[in-house]
């Protein structure tokens, strides 16, 4: 009898951070962030460079466990889970529910086709074969990659262009079926056609899952967001819809912000 | 006149450039014209067929097949023991350790002073641990002692390699929920031509070394059939018909050499094919 696909249940669960603190080596990166992060939304983080947007999705994915001398306090929940105190198996998994896709496009050193497949594969999500194909197609289709990519699936992902490698990083997360996208300014590295392609994308997949970006473009924030959070030298100074933040800012920090006073 | 002398300076740094590869390569192609050149006039079907026969060296009958197949057993076991114990050591000191570790800092040290101790000293050493225990000269003594000659040079091509990772490929691996060990093959696949020259170069050093065999695996006129036998090498081989004192015996030196250079060449080549076909999806 043939196995049958895993399934993953998803949930819709708001990402909900508490009393966070971060510091790395002595310097307090992230000081006493209070977040809840809609589910199903795009949520952009937005703020100047060096402000700690990076490190707050970092903390999300518990990414920063490979930065050396680092200290985290309070608490990052998914559900009754805490990302913060998971360890073994369970921040494993909690990894695989909130997928990251990084700033620059890292496809890994494999064929475009394992590329996809490698999540799938090491969370016996799909059993090899004909399963496991059908899966690999499927991410591709939903990323817009899978006709490009046609009759050379088994070639190395590095000859795709850099547009296509970020859309094939994007497949790859989504291939172990996450509820949270993380992305880190995603589209930074790409020509404007493809950034609005995988700006495009986000739009479309915000219907089965969360996303969190971090973007250092205002433009594109009032492009796509539904939820902003502003940070200013690791604080969140306003948090609220895209309409609230960019039309009505209540914060003087925020208004010099939008209006480019400091960037 | 400041564009004139930055003229001439490029023209001079070039020229010395050149100048280099020239020597190497005119040092290369001299180093194999001789051997080809001697070993082909000297080599015969029966020398690498054959086991040596009565007063071989006194420029009798026979071959030197224990030496080539001597020499293939040291090497071959060798560099599989080599990288069981390399790679682990690599992946533990750059996947497992912080970048600025005191353990690391350490081990790479270490490695460096074994890397730059001479073969004999390795052999002069294995022989008084050999004596200590009552072991006779051998097959075995050869394979561990070769070992433990290859593994800092191993461990530290593979580690300059492994340093260049990038970090971002662990970052997105673990951040998909890999473990360590799932992360580690993403590693090695990054790595792997590295690995390939790395082995390569301890398989170098490894057939064409004497001083630490001389000691350990003694010598022997017939293909070793247990760990615990004697057992020639080539590089031995070549030592002894050198310096015999007959002209013909020392034409069956170059003979030897041919044998080792090509097996080096052959197996160079081959690494660096499957270095290529392994590589293909590098980023």
């Amino acid at each position: 009898m043939a196995m049958k696909e895993r399934t993953v249940k998803r949930t819709a669960q708001p990402l909900v951070v508490k009393n966070l603190n971060l510091s790395i080596g002595g310097t307090p990166i992230l000081k006493n962030i209070n977040l809840e992060l809609p589910a199903h939304k795009i949520t952009c983080i937005v703020g100047p460079s060096g402000c700690g947007k990076s490190t707050l999705l970092k903390t999300l994915n518990r990414l920063t466990d490979m930065t050396d001398d680092v200290h985290i306090e309070g608490s990052v929940l998914l559900g009754d889970q805490d990302i913060i105190k998971a360890s073994g198996v369970e921040l494993i998994e909690l990894r695989r529910r909130i997928g990251l896709v990084p700033q620059q496009p890292t496809p890994l050193p494999m064929s475009i086709y394992d590329n996809v497949a490698y999540g799938r594969r090491i969370h016996k999500l799909s059993r090899a074969g004909r399963q496991m194909h059908k899966s690999v197609l499927r991410y591709l289709n939903a990323v817009g990659l899978v006709t490009e990519v046609k009759g050379k699936l088994h070639s190395s992902a590095s000859r795709l262009s850099i547009g296509q490698q970020q859309r094939l990083c994007l497949a790859r997360s989504l291939a172990v079926e996450p509820e949270y996208i993380l992305a880190d300014e995603a589209t930074s590295a790409l020509d404007p056609i493809s950034s609005r392609t995988v700006e495009d994308l986000f739009v479309k997949l915000k219907e089965d899952y969360s996303i969190i970006m971090v973007t250092h473009t205002l433009s594109q924030a009032q492009r796509i967001a539904d939820y902003v959070v502003f940070i200013y030298m690791g604080e969140v100074v306003e948090t609220g819809t895209a309409d609230q933040v960019f039309n009505h800012p209540q914060h003087e920090l925020t208004q010099n912000y939008l209006k480019g006073i400091f960037s | 006149m400041k564009l004139k002398s930055k003229y001439v300076s490029e023209v001079l740094v070039r020229a010395l450039m050149i100048l280099s590869i020239v020597a190497v390569v005119a040092f290369v192609i001299s180093i194999l014209y001789i051997i080809f050149h001697k070993g082909i006039q000297s080599i015969t079907w029966a020398m690498i067929t054959q086991l040596p026969q009565g007063g071989f060296f006194i420029s009798g009958e026979g071959g030197f097949l224990n030496a080539i197949v001597g020499s293939l057993y040291i090497v071959l076991a060798a560099t599989v023991l080599g990288l069981l114990i390399s790679v682990p050591i690599v992946v533990y000191l750059n996947i497992y350790l912080k970048k600025d570790s005191r353990l690391g800092y350490f081990c790479r040290l270490t490695f460096d002073v074994l890397y730059g101790i001479p073969s004999i000293v390795y052999g002069a050493f294995a022989f008084i641990i050999m004596i200590a225990v009552g072991m006779k000269p051998s097959l075995l003594a050869g394979i561990v002692v070769t070992t433990m000659l290859i593994i800092p040079i191993m461990v530290r091509s593979m580690d300059e390699v492994a340093r260049e990772f990038p970090r971002r490929l662990l970052d997105v691996t673990y951040s998909m929920g890999a473990t360590r060990w799932e992360a580690m093959r993403v590693v090695l696949r990054q790595i792997m031509p590295g690995l390939t020259t790395a082995t390569l170069l301890s398989v170098g050093r490894a057939i064409g070394d004497t001083a630490a065999v001389m000691f350990t695996a003694g010598f022997s006129d017939f293909i070793p059939k247990t760990l615990g036998q004697q057992t020639a090498t080539l590089p031995l081989s070549i030592f002894n018909l050198l310096t015999m004192p007959s002209a013909k015996v020392q034409e069956k030196a170059y003979a030897a050499a041919l044998v080792l250079t090509i097996i080096v060449l052959i197996i160079s080549l081959t690494g660096r094919y499957l270095s290529g076909r392994v590589s293909k999806n590098k980023i």
